[in-house]
Order: C-alpha cells, then sequence, then structure tokens
C-alpha cells in the first residue's frame, strides 16, 4: 500500500471510531482489528454506598466506560446496559491505599566499599547525601503486578499510592489503580505525593547514622533547597536539589516510623519550615492523643495490631513488657482513638505481615469503638482527599473511576465476603457469589422404582444432605453443584458396603426440581429426579453471640506508655515539709528541725515553726530534705541513637529533636533524687550534638520535659574516642588520628565559623548557604551556646581552652576531666567547670592517671566541680559519687554535696533557680531517710516544680498494680491463644544502655 | 591514731626504718608500694569496734597476733598493754573487720580494659579449663594497689571467656610473685553458660535482643564435653594425657567448685540440672535472677557470687531498686551467697555494693558477711579467712568509720597474715603531688 492509501485508511478508520464509539484517543498503534468495549453495566437493587457517609437502598449503579454514570434509586437502566441483580449485595467505593510500593523495584543500593563510607557512592550530578532521593520517581519506575494486585483486589482496594520506602526523601508517588492494563491506562495521577522518613534505607554513607542526624539532614536540605533556588549565580548544578525544589508543591508525606513520637519530631521539622506533612503512624498514637492532635497533621495510620504474646511459659514471659501487653490490648483501639479526637487519617493495609489480616482487623477496630463511616472515610474520602484525587476516586459520582466492590453483606459484618472487585469499570471476581438456594425436602426417585426421601440443609453455599429413611437411618449423601449442574452420591444402606449409587443432573430452578442419570453400584445405568416437596427450613440458628467487649474493661493509657507510668499526670501540690534536716547549699547551711513550703512549683520558705493552711504535710522529722540532683552527664531518655559520629563534627545535630519521654530510667533516677539531667550526645567526634537540658517530668511528653529559657550546650570531645583509638582497624580514615588533629579540627571549624559570620553579615544575594553546624560554632564564639567537652588528659585539656582563647569564648566545662587536677590552676584561671568522674579509671590508656581525689582537688584550687554519672545506673546514686569525695580528698559534707546539685546547677547556668533550697527558687525537692550523703539514704519522695514525681509509698503501690495488670493481660493472652488465635514469642530483653565514658 | 612503740629495740629500728622507707617511698611515688615482711613480734590492736564477721560486734575490743595468726581477740575494756608485749595500736573510735574479698574478679589479669595487650583473661577457645588465672596473675599490677587501700585483701582471680574459661585462683593482694600471692592456685573452673539471647547491633548502639536459635545445641554441646571429662577422670590412667580433662578432675573428685556465670532464671534452672547430672559443686556467679529461686537453691545448698547490687533491673516491670534487694532475698531465704562485682579497678567499690545491700535488706553485719566469710565460705578458704577468730589468718582492716560506708570508709591500716601492707598507691602519690603544687590539701 502505498503511504498516501494508507494514510487516508488509517483517517477513515480513525473517524469512524470517533463517530461510532467516542474511543478515547490513544497514541497507541494497534495490530488487527479493534475490540473496544464500551462496558454498560447496570448494578441494580443494591444497597450502595455512594461516599463514606451516603448510604442508598435499593439502588441502582450505572457505568459506562470505566467510568460512574449514575447512583441512585430507580435509575432508568439504559437500553442495552447489562443488568446485573445486585439483590441483597452491597457496594462501596474501592478502597485506596495511600502507602503502597506496588509494582516499583526494590530498592537498591549504591555499591558499598570497605571501611567508612564519607561521601555518596551514587554517580551523577546528585546530591551530597545518598539517603536524598528526592529525584526518585515512582510512576518513571512503576510497573503492573497482576498477581501483586490481586493481593490488593481482594481485599477492596481499587487504588494506591505507590512510592518507594527507601531513603529520608523518598522522591515522588503515584496514584496507579489496581487494573490488569497497560500502566499507562492505570495511572490516576502521576505525581501525586513527595514522600520522606527519617530512615536512610539502603544508603551506606555512613551519615546520618542516628535519628537525630536524620532530623539535621532534613532541616539541612530544606536549607541548601532554599539557597539553591535563590542563588542565580551557582557553580553547583544539583539534581536532587531541583528534584526536591519541585516537589514541594505535592502533598508531603512523612513515614515517622517508630512510636508516637516520632510524629510530633516530623511536625516539628515541617513546622519549621511551613510544611504540614502528612504523616504515617505506627499505631500507638493513642499513647499520647493530645499531643498527636495538637500537631494538626492529617495521618496515615496502621491497622497492623500485634499478635497476642505466646505467655505460657511464665519465665519467659517476662520477656513481655507489661507495655507491650497494654498495647496488645490496646492497639486496636487507636483508629477510635484518633477518629475520637478528630484527627482525620487513612488507613494502610501497608505493614501487615498477612494481607488477609486487614479486614477482620479492620471490623476489629469497629468493634473497639470506630464508628463504621470513619472507617470507610479512613480508606476512600480521606486518602484520595488527602492525595487530591477526589475528583477521580473515592466515592461513586458521576464522572469519577467506576472503583467499586460488592459484597453478600455490610462490610462489617463478620461473615462478609468480597464478591466482586470492579476497577475502571473491569470485572475482578474476588469470590463466587453465593449460589441460588436448593435447601429444602426432595422426593427422589430412581428409574428402579426406588424412591428416598432427600432432605438438603445447612450453608446455602455449602448445603448438606441426607436420605431419611427412618428417624436412625439418615445415610449421608455427598452433593456438589454448580449453576445447573449437579452430581449426588450416596449410600442408603449402611451395612453393604461398595454399594454406591452415583448421580449426575441438572437443576431447573423455576420447577425446583433436579433430573439426570445414574449409575449403580452394579455399573447399571438408571434415570433420576428429585422434586422439592418442602422448601428450606426456617433459619432457627440462634444469632451470633453478641460480642460482649466493654470496652471501659480494657487497660489505661498511662503516662508515660510503660510500667510505673501513671493514669493522670501528677500536679504540683502546696506542700509544707515539717521538722526536717534541711540541707540548703545556702549560706544557711544545713538546718535541723527547720520547715519547708513550697506552693505553686515554688519553695516558698523556709524556717521553723512554719505554718500553711492549704499545704499536704510532709512530716520530715529524722529525715533529710534537699534540693534535687542534678547530673550533669546523662544519656538517658534518647530515642535511636545518642552519636551521630560520621563525621568529625555533627555540631548541626541536636538531642532536643529526641527527647523520649518514655524511658523508664527517667523514674529509676526519680527514685535516686535526680531531678534534672542534661542529655549529651556521645563523645564519639571532636565537635559533637547540641544538649537537651531536662527536668525528669516522669509522663510528660518530651518537649515538656526540657527546661524552659535553658541556655544551648554542645557536646565536644577530646581523646581516644575522637580519634577512634578504640574502634578497631578499619576506622582510621575520619579525620582526625591524632590529638595534633584534633587541635586542627577545631581550628578548621572555628575559622570557617568565622569567615561564615562574617559573610552572613552580608546583604542578602552575597549572604552564604545558611549551615546549620557553623550555626551552632558561631553562638559558641557570641557566649550563646556552651561547650560541655568530654575530657581526660591535660595536655589536650590545655589545647582546647588555647582554642577558646583564640576565639574568644571560654569553654564552659570539661565533662570527665579526669586528668583536670594536672591544670586545675590553668582551668581556673579560664573560668571554667570541671564534672567529673568520682572514681572511675583503667578503662582505657588515657585514663590511666584518673585519680579519685580529681573532686577535691579541683573544688580545693577553687573551679566549680560536680561529678557526673554517664551511666544510667550510677546517675541514681550521684549522692554517693558525691560523698567519695568526702573519703578521697576529705570535702566537707556542704562541700560534697554541691557537687551533685548546686554545683551542675551552676555549670548549666540553671543555679539562678535550681540547686538549693531558697525562696523563689524551683521546688525540686528530695526527703531522703538518712544523711544524703551515706550509703544508708534512701529517697522517700521526689518533687519537681512541686510537683510529686516519685514517692517510696506510691511506688510499692504500683509494683503491685503492674503484678496484677500483667496477670490480668497474660490470662487474657491466655484465652486468646487457646481460642485459636495466632501468637508471637516473646523477645528476650534485658538492660541495654549506652554511655560515653568508656565507649561511644 | 596514736601508735606506740614499745622499748624493744630492735623492733623500734625496723619501725623506724620503715617509717623512713615509706616517707622516700611516698616522695618518689612508686606504682606499687613493696610487699610488707612477715610480722616480727606480736601485734595488739586495742579499744576497738570489732566486726568479727560472723555478725557479732565486739565494743572496744582488743585484737592480737603473732606470726600471722589470731591469737587472742576478747571485749574487754581493761585489756592492759605492757611494753613486753609487742605493738600496740590504739583503735579508739576505730571499726577493724576481716579483710574484704573480692570474688570473680580479673584484677591483675588486666591493666587497660581498652589496650588489648594488657589483657590475659580471654584464651583462645571454647574449653580452656586447664588455662590457670594464677599464671597471669601479675602481682605488679597498678590497680591492686588501689584495692587494697580501701580493704580489699584477697581475690579471686577468674579467667572469662566462652565456655570453659580456665582455673581461677585465689590470692592475698600484697606479694612479690604470684606463687607467693596464691592462697589457692587452683582453685575451681570457671564457666560461662551459653546465653538464650545475645544483643544484636553493636556497642555504641544496642539495637535489641534476639533468641539464641542455638542454645540447646550449645547445651549439648557443653554437656558431651562434661561427660568425657568424667569419663576421663573415671578411667583413671591414660595412655595419652589430655592436658584439658587434666585439669578438670578436681569437678569429679569434688576438690573444685565449677562456678558458672549465669544470670537468667531459666538459664540457672539448667546450670543446676546440668551440675546434678554430672554431679560437680556448682556455684552461681552473676546471678542477677537468683531471687527468683532463692528456695531452690537454699534447698539444693547451691551457692551465688551475686553480681552486683548496683545495677539495673533486666526488666522495665521489675521492682527498680531490685538489684539491691537481692542479697536480701537470698540471705533470708538461706542461701550462701556473696558481693561480687565481677570487673577489676571497680573492685575497690565491693564494700558499697554490700553498703546499698545493707540499706535495703540486709543488716550491716549481714552485707560485710556477704564480702567476708561469705566468699571465704564458698571459695572454701574459712578455715584460714573471713572471719576475726582465734588461729585464723591475721587479715584484717582497720576504718576510720563504718566500712560499708564511703562518707566514712577510711581504711588506715591493713594486715595480710600480720603483715602490715603498705597503702599506698599511685593515686595517692598524684594526689599529693598535685596538692603540694597548687598549696591545698
Amino acid at each position: 500500500m502505498s503511504s498516501m492509501y494508507r494514510s487516508i485508511a488509517l483517517f477513515t478508520l480513525l473517524a469512524l471510531q470517533r463517530v461510532l464509539f467516542a474511543q478515547p484517543e490513544t497514541t497507541f498503534h494497534r495490530n488487527g482489528p479493534d475490540d473496544y468495549r464500551e462496558g454498560v453495566h447496570a448494578f441494580t437493587h443494591a444497597t450502595i454506598f455512594k461516599d463514606y457517609k451516603t448510604k442508598i437502598e435499593d439502588a441502582t449503579l450505572l457505568i459506562r466506560d470505566g467510568k460512574v454514570v449514575e447512583v441512585r434509586a430507580n435509575v432508568a437502566v439504559p437500553k442495552g446496559a447489562i443488568v446485573h441483580d445486585m439483590k441483597g449485595k452491597f457496594i462501596y467505593p474501592s478502597f485506596i491505599d495511600i502507602y503502597a510500593t506496588y509494582g516499583l523495584p526494590d530498592a537498591k543500593p549504591a555499591p558499598r566499599g570497605d571501611g567508612p563510607q564519607m561521601e555518596s557512592n551514587v554517580k551523577g550530578a546528585y546530591g551530597w547525601n545518598q539517603a536524598i532521593h528526592s529525584d526518585y520517581s515512582a510512576i518513571k519506575n512503576f510497573t503492573a503486578d497482576d498477581k501483586k494486585a490481586e493481593e490488593l483486589r481482594k481485599l477492596g482496594f481499587g487504588a494506591v499510592l505507590v512510592h518507594m520506602k527507601d531513603g529520608i526523601a523518598r522522591g515522588t508517588g503515584a496514584v496507579v489503580t489496581l487494573g490488569n492494563d497497560k500502566e499507562n491506562n492505570l495511572v490516576v495521577k502521576a505525581e501525586a505525593s513527595a514522600n520522606y522518613s527519617f530512615s536512610k534505607g539502603t544508603s551506606h554513607q555512613d551519615y546520618p547514622e542516628s535519628l537525630m542526624g536524620a532530623i539535621a539532614l532534613l532541616r539541612q536540605t530544606y536549607y541548601d533547597a532554599q539557597w539553591y533556588k535563590n542563588t542565580k549565580d551557582k557553580k553547583e548544578f544539583n539534581l536532587s536539589m531541583q528534584a526536591w525544589l519541585d516537589n514541594q508543591s505535592l502533598p508531603q508525606i512523612f513515614d515517622a516510623n517508630g512510636d508516637w513520637q516520632n510524629i510530633l519530631r516530623a511536625d516539628k521539622v515541617g513546622d519549621e519550615f511551613g510544611v504540614q506533612y502528612i504523616i504515617k503512624g505506627n499505631g500507638t498514637e493513642y499513647q499520647r492523643i493530645e499531643e498527636v492532635k495538637n500537631t494538626k497533621a492529617k495521618l496515615i495510620t496502621t491497622l497492623n495490631f500485634p499478635k497476642a504474646y505466646d505467655v505460657e511459659d511464665p519465665y519467659k514471659a517476662l520477656w513481655v513488657s507489661l507495655e507491650e501487653m497494654k498495647n496488645w490490648e490496646l492497639a486496636p483501639t487507636n483508629p477510635a482513638a484518633l477518629a475520637k479526637a478528630g484527627i482525620d487519617f487513612a488507613l494502610t493495609p501497608s505493614d501487615l505481615e498477612k494481607k488477609d489480616e486487614f479486614l477482620p482487623n479492620l471490623r476489629k477496630a469497629v468493634k473497639y469503638g470506630l464508628d463504621s463511616a470513619t472507617a470507610l472515610k479512613a480508606l476512600t474520602f480521606n486518602p484520595a482527599t488527602f492525595l487530591n484525587v477526589f475528583d477521580k476516586t473515592g466515592s461513586l459520582e458521576a464522572g469519577k473511576l467506576a472503583n467499586f466492590f460488592i459484597t453478600s453483606k455490610t462490610l462489617f459484618d463478620d461473615k462478609c465476603e468480597i464478591n466482586e472487585n470492579w476497577i475502571q469499570g473491569k470485572r475482578y471476581e474476588v469470590k463466587a457469589f453465593e449460589p441460588k438456594d436448593i435447601r429444602g425436602e426432595y422426593a427422589l426417585a430412581l428409574s428402579n422404582n426406588l424412591s428416598y426421601k432427600l432432605k438438603v440443609a445447612g450453608d446455602v453455599s455449602g448445603p448438606k444432605a441426607n436420605l431419611v429413611i427412618s428417624d436412625s437411618a439418615k445415610p449421608e449423601v455427598k452433593i456438589v453443584f454448580k449453576e445447573n449442574d449437579i452430581s449426588l452420591s450416596f449410600n442408603p444402606e449402611k451395612k453393604k458396603e461398595q454399594n454406591k449409587i452415583l448421580l449426575t443432573g441438572i437443576i431447573d430452578y423455576a420447577q425446583k426440581s433436579w433430573q439426570g442419570k445414574g449409575q449403580l453400584a452394579t455399573g447399571e445405568w438408571i434415570s433420576w429426579t428429585a422434586t422439592q416437596t418442602k422448601g428450606p427450613d426456617a433459619d432457627t440458628s440462634k444469632p451470633a453471640k453478641k460480642d460482649t467487649l466493654d470496652l471501659t474493661k480494657l487497660s489505661k493509657v498511662v503516662y508515660p506508655f510503660i510500667s510505673y507510668g501513671n493514669e493522670e499526670l501528677p500536679k504540683a501540690e502546696n506542700v509544707l515539709f515539717k521538722n526536717g534536716t534541711v540541707w540548703t547549699n545556702e549560706s544557711e547551711g544545713n538546718l535541723a528541725n527547720t520547715d519547708v513550703i513550697i506552693r505553686n512549683g515554688k519553695i516558698a520558705s523556709l524556717g521553723k515553726g512554719l505554718a500553711c493552711a492549704e499545704c499536704k504535710v510532709v512530716d520530715a522529722t529524722n529525715k533529710f530534705v534537699t534540693s534535687g540532683i542534678i547530673d550533669e552527664h546523662s544519656h538517658i531518655a534518647i530515642s535511636n541513637g545518642v552519636n551521630e559520629g560520621a563525621e568529625s563534627s555533627s555540631a548541626e545535630v541536636r538531642i532536643g529533636d529526641v527527647i523520649s519521654s518514655e524511658d523508664i530510667n527517667i523514674y529509676r533516677q526519680l527514685s535516686g533524687g535526680v531531678t534534672a539531667s542534661q542529655l549529651l550526645h556521645g563523645s564519639a567526634n571532636a565537635i559533637g550534638g547540641q544538649s537537651g537540658l531536662v527536668k525528669l517530668r516522669w509522663g510528660y511528653a518530651p518537649e515538656k520535659m526540657k527546661i524552659e529559657g535553658a541556655d544551648g550546650f554542645i557536646k565536644f570531645a577530646l581523646g581516644e574516642n575522637v580519634k577512634q583509638s578504640n574502634w578497631g582497624d578499619r576506622s582510621v580514615v575520619r579525620y582526625p588520628q591524632t590529638r595534633m588533629g584534633v587541635e586542627q579540627t577545631y581550628y578548621n571549624y572555628f575559622t570557617k565559623a568565622k569567615e561564615y559570620e562574617k559573610a552572613m553579615g552580608k546583604t542578602k544575594e552575597a549572604a552564604p548557604r545558611r549551615d546549620l553546624e557553623l550555626d551552632a560554632l558561631v553562638e559558641i564564639m557570641n557566649k550563646k551556646r556552651f561547650i560541655t567537652c568530654h575530657s581526660y588528659v591535660q595536655s589536650e585539656i590545655n589545647m582546647l581552652m588555647h582554642v577558646a582563647d583564640t576565639f574568644g569564648f571560654k569553654v564552659n566545662t570539661f565533662t570527665h576531666i579526669l586528668e583536670g587536677y594536672k591544670v586545675a590552676d590553668k582551668m581556673k584561671a579560664h573560668g571554667c567547670y570541671a564534672s567529673t568522674f568520682a572514681d572511675w579509671w583503667a578503662y582505657k590508656y588515657e585514663v590511666i592517671d584518673a585519680i579519685p581525689y580529681n573532686a577535691a582537688i579541683l573544688t580545693k584550687v577553687g573551679v566549680t566541680t560536680a561529678v557526673n554519672s554517664d551511666d544510667a545506673e550510677m546517675a541514681r546514686r550521684l549522692n554517693q559519687e558525691a560523698a567519695k569525695s568526702i573519703k578521697y580528698g576529705g570535702l566537707s559534707e556542704i562541700e560534697a554535696w554541691k557537687l551533685c546539685t548546686l554545683n551542675p546547677a551552676k555549670m548549666l547556668h540553671l543555679d539562678s533557680h535550681m540547686g538549693s533550697i531558697k525562696a523563689g527558687k524551683d521546688a525540686d525537692i528530695v526527703v531522703w531517710s538518712d544523711n544524703p550523703l551515706s550509703i544508708y539514704a534512701r529517697v522517700e519522695k521526689t518533687f519537681i516544680d512541686g510537683i510529686p514525681f516519685y514517692d517510696v509509698d506510691r511506688d510499692a503501690q504500683k509494683r503491685e498494680e503492674i503484678r496484677k495488670e500483667r496477670a490480668r493481660l497474660v490470662q487474657k493472652m491466655l484465652d486468646d491463644k487457646k481460642g485459636g488465635a495466632p501468637t508471637q514469642d516473646p523477645t528476650p530483653k534485658g538492660n541495654m544502655e549506652i554511655k560515653c565514658g568508656d565507649e561511644g | 591514731m596514736k601508735t606506740k612503740y614499745i622499748s624493744n629495740a630492735k623492733l623500734a629500728t625496723i619501725c623506724l626504718l620503715s617509717v623512713v622507707y615509706c616517707l622516700k617511698s611516698s616522695a618518689q611515688a612508686p606504682d606499687v608500694p613493696a610487699p610488707a615482711p612477715a610480722q616480727q613480734g606480736k601485734i595488739y590492736l586495742t579499744h576497738a569496734t570489732l566486726h568479727v564477721g560472723d555478725g557479732k560486734v565486739l565494743q572496744d575490743a582488743t585484737i592480737g597476733f603473732e606470726n600471722g595468726k589470731i591469737t587472742m581477740l576478747e571485749s574487754s575494756p581493761s585489756f592492759k598493754t605492757d611494753e613486753t608485749m609487742g605493738k600496740v595500736i590504739d583503735c579508739t573510735g576505730k571499726q577493724i573487720y576481716p579483710g574484704v574479698i573480692a570474688t570473680n574478679t580479673i584484677v591483675g589479669l588486666t591493666e587497660i580494659e581498652a589496650v588489648r595487650a594488657t589483657n590475659d583473661m580471654n584464651e583462645v577457645g571454647l574449653y580452656n579449663p586447664n588455662a590457670r588465672a594464677i599464671i597471669s596473675y601479675n602481682t605488679d599490677s597498678r590497680v591492686t594497689p588501689t584495692l587494697r587501700s580501701n580493704g580489699i585483701l584477697y581475690a579471686q582471680v577468674t579467667p572469662q571467656g566462652w565456655y570453659i574459661a580456665g582455673t581461677s585462683a585465689v590470692v592475698q593482694l600484697d606479694a612479690w610473685n604470684w606463687e607467693d600471692a596464691a592462697v589457692k592456685s587452683e582453685d575451681g573452673i570457671a564457666m560461662n553458660w551459653p546465653s538464650m539471647f545475645k544483643i544484636k547491633g553493636w556497642w555504641a548502639e544496642p539495637q535489641g535482643y534476639e533468641l539464641n536459635k542455638d542454645y540447646d545445641k550449645q547445651v549439648t554441646e557443653l554437656k558431651d564435653y562434661f561427660k568425657d571429662a568424667k569419663s576421663y577422670y573415671e578411667a583413671g590412667k591414660h595412655d595419652k594425657v589430655n592436658l584439658r580433662f587434666e585439669a578438670m578432675n578436681g569437678l569429679f573428685s569434688k576438690t573444685k567448685n565449677l562456678y558458672v556465670n549465669v544470670n537468667y532464671v531459666k538459664e540457672i534452672l539448667n546450670v543446676i540440672a546440668f551440675a546434678e547430672e554430672l554431679g560437680v559443686n556448682l556455684v552461681l556467679v552473676g546471678g542477677k535472677d537468683s531471687y527468683r529461686v532463692a528456695d531452690v537453691l537454699a534447698q539444693k545448698k547451691i551457692p551465688v557470687i551475686l553480681s552486683k547490687c548496683h545495677d539495673l533491673p533486666d526488666y522495665d516491670d521489675d521492682d527498680i531498686q531490685q538489684p539491691y534487694k537481692t542479697p536480701g532475698i537470698l540471705q533470708r531465704a538461706g542461701v550462701l551467697y556473696c558481693i561480687s562485682i565481677g570487673a577489676f579497678w571497680q573492685e575497690r567499690n565491693l564494700m558499697f555494693e554490700a553498703g546499698t545491700a545493707a540499706a535495703y535488706g540486709l543488716t550491716k553485719e549481714e552485707a560485710l558477711e556477704a564480702i567476708t566469710i561469705n566468699p571465704a565460705k564458698i571459695l572454701k578458704v574459712d578455715d584460714r579467712i573471713g572471719t576475726l577468730e582465734k588461729g585464723k589468718d591475721a587479715s584484717l582492716i582497720i576504718s576510720a568509720g563504718d566500712v560499708l560506708d564511703m562518707k566514712t570508709s577510711k581504711i588506715e591500716y591493713a594486715f595480710i597474715g600480720g603483715r602490715q601492707v603498705d597503702l599506698n598507691n599511685k593515686q595517692k602519690a598524684l594526689n599529693e603531688k598535685f596538692s603540694k603544687k597548687y598549696g591545698v590539701n
């Protein structure tokens, strides 16, 4: 055919198609005649959920060409429509999974080298960090996979957001349907979301290695992007930056893959940059619903409820914490809790190990208080509106995709089955519709003159049949049928073996009769008929037992959500401590038979014979009353890593980003009289991260533990950890590896910071990129941030003071400072503080000259000195550690006591309101059974800001409550197991803690 | 404290010389002071509060010793000294205790934890019963003097490592060489029981625990090894000597204890069954969960070297002070136990571990027993040390105050077998050196 003829023919063909079928245009060439089908279907007499809240009885759904035409009662079915009688059936808009990876290849890590990886291994014009995959495009990588699609279709899903779950920035996601078609026809929205997380995924690049590092990287990337956008004349082209910027206009989805605390953390990062993330939680939101609500974030949450633990062995059951047991019981209440709090959320099946748990768990959530409309909303309207695709899917309205599924009962009925899921107007069978009812009594007549009474009963879809010969003789009849086809087999006489009669035939539903041919045991062929003589028996089975779940009997949410948590957060009390020995830490010294009044969270007065009408009275006779212990060096209450040690400086990371309220050590330390702590970054690098200063407000959310208005601090470190001396033979790459290099690291960073500060002062166009790392160093030089430096050996203590002098600031505190006694005079001259271990030594070479007299010498020379813990266990015995300075060096009791109270308050710049018993200071009060410096002293009460957080009697009660609650939940889990529920094995636990003195 | 020198010219000279030596030595700050010479003449410590170590406390009491052995002790305010008696130290206001015994320690087997060259407690391989701690034991350790000066006079030096770590030794802490140090050069076999779980992640960032799937297999292997050893023992003579099994013979002849480091309660029960099957004298070491089965341990008379009180509970749901309370529970149940730390430089705080236990359930005298006579009984050296009794070694400490409380614990004198131990150490010397530099004291 010449090209001219061909063109004409093609034109004619296309024109014809358009006229006749209004077929959508396509760029695809075809092989052979077209097979376009308009697909007009009418689903009549159904109960239709047009959207999550609109139910229409006896309604018709009309679809055409993959889209909804109309949904309402009394639709005139157009001529030629294929009619599906849906009487007794239910139709729902298909669900949308907002958190799928469907159709994407597994994330492939860039090649990994030997040893530390300081830079990205990704080749090309991409960004510096391998965990930022902002350039990834799900749509470009998407391929339909019918087998995987089927898994989700079976659950009622019609569309999903596909995105890559790898990295901190994960690029864009696409909304696609789960149809079995060419990818081009499945895309609902190609660029539907930009996705993020705290997890670096397959990246082998060392940075970031902690949660706070991931947060810092996110934060810095936002600033970098601003710079990239606003700077015209720049040398750098960066695909990752470009994509990051392009993605900002999309819905921003954040996987806060951890507990509820990560939701708050993600939201906080977003707030800093005017981004409101849609945040994915892990189902623990109910544990702190108020705070979660206050983020104002839309949420995605899981239906992956924990399985019961197998607690048959009470010793293995020790491995299951009360927290886990409670979460097992309460996790199904999470969706209801979100709904009750008025939080908009979407539900996803993505975390389910076994996808077929989805519907049972959805129903479970409803049983646990979620209303069914909100459940539907969380799977239709919400994901659709979150992703801006509600114009296409999420309800059954004219013009939207014909994505719906048909069920046998209402979705929340345990016996409900999904029969068909229609996607873009195409039918996908999930489970065949229930067959027609053949139950009843039949007169079965065989052509050899035998006749029987046949009774068919049981389930409609799987009926059981038997002959009724006499009251005792009711031989079973095996019955198999599908549509019109039926077969029966039976042995009418019990005694005789090998006497089976085999029948096959067809059903005439209208006449309620069956007929066909059969074969006797002899091989002789016969004819047969069965005629219904009586319809099926009325359903006499008792309705399913009403679920007796009493939601008020479930475990209570406690704060924090671990053992020893409180149902109500304790509140400040006004208290009169009567007739105690009061250690003031003030010029009054230690006062016998003295009263202290605390009121509204502050110390109101102290003196003899005080009265306070509104006060609770604590009889402190023969007891000691002190201000709370302050731990200058602590690593408790930190989530996912205390070190961001990939590089020699991590000044940009902030412990304040990762404070955890859910650490039992908070409570344990309250029992040791600790009321405030500096939560420090580890000592893995020369310039560590920024500190978090907290009060141990047990049960209060992380942000509420922070000390209001506290100065900013930062961890520095010297010596073996910084130069990686004890990290093994591979760790010889990171600069510095010597104490010489440590010094130069500081000079380099502070020099850069000085230049940066200067440049920042210039006009906006000329200003350099905002650099959070250098910002922190500039703050140090401007005395807005203060150094706590992990230190052992005198040469480098001396060195850092010189560095500080050079750049015009003071080192605030040398912590650990085991050779401080060798340079105590220099430290005093420099004006710094010392915070030391009482008696640690010999754990590494650089502490070989550590002596327990250190605190005493430093004190005597005039350096304000503290003892610190760096150890979750020792922190609750800091009084004992302070007392060692009496033994070693002969400090007075008053001097010794200040080592763990007033002096750390001074070095943390908190002494204006903490550290002593003085009217007007914070009511951080501890009542001791004995001289607090004695080993026999036990803490009886600990108050912070007047709030009672620890009480020895209450502690004993709590132990009893824990025992009882565990016992109740163990019994319940055993019942669950007995009832056939799947269980999980307890995982071993034990003490794990992180410290930096000897290691990190 | 007043020291009264008698007019025995010879003894006075010796004392004087030793004073001169001490002054000189402190100026030169030897890292490790010289071991004390043998006791010369009689020594009497008078007017002391004397903690016998068996629960008795004698007020205003005198203890006398000669040739390294205790010859008298009585509570007699009227006890008169005269010039013929020898050395008399007036201990008015002081507390005298038996020397403290550190068990399950690696003192002398390591100097600096992070410096591999100094570590001599982990032999290669899974079964090292014949590796003897006494051979590694370094009498010139810089750590030992810091223990002595706090009142720790004896140590059970114990190898570490999987599964059979080696043979422990009991040493006195003031010696020229290991032969000199040995109280019992081959004490018992130290073993680590396989753990049912292991830590994931790495040391700086532990990532939780996981089950040790090989636990049962490992226990079986261990049991098979012991069965082979027992068969070797029972067979008597051998053409081919197995040095490892030779070292284990004492277990089956019951002259050696089997010290098994084990903490989790199920493992403890497994170990008990293991020891009963093999017929060996079991001592539990670690024993964190021992309180959960205290009645079993009492009934089966299984001793526990408990490590340690200053510890966190294993589980969030536990009594937050459980480790402080465990000694009290074992005591009330009638278990023979002692308190240990299981480390080296940290052992100087052993008395305070006991002190904490005294704040949470023990009496002070029971707490003292937990670091003196109880370890002596477990190590089977109670015929010589552990209490202050006539005929036993004059191994004792004199403290300015309650030794269990750091606020008052100040060791002023220590005697090992009657020898007055030099309580100096390098840390004291550094203290003096720099205090002097700054003019502070």
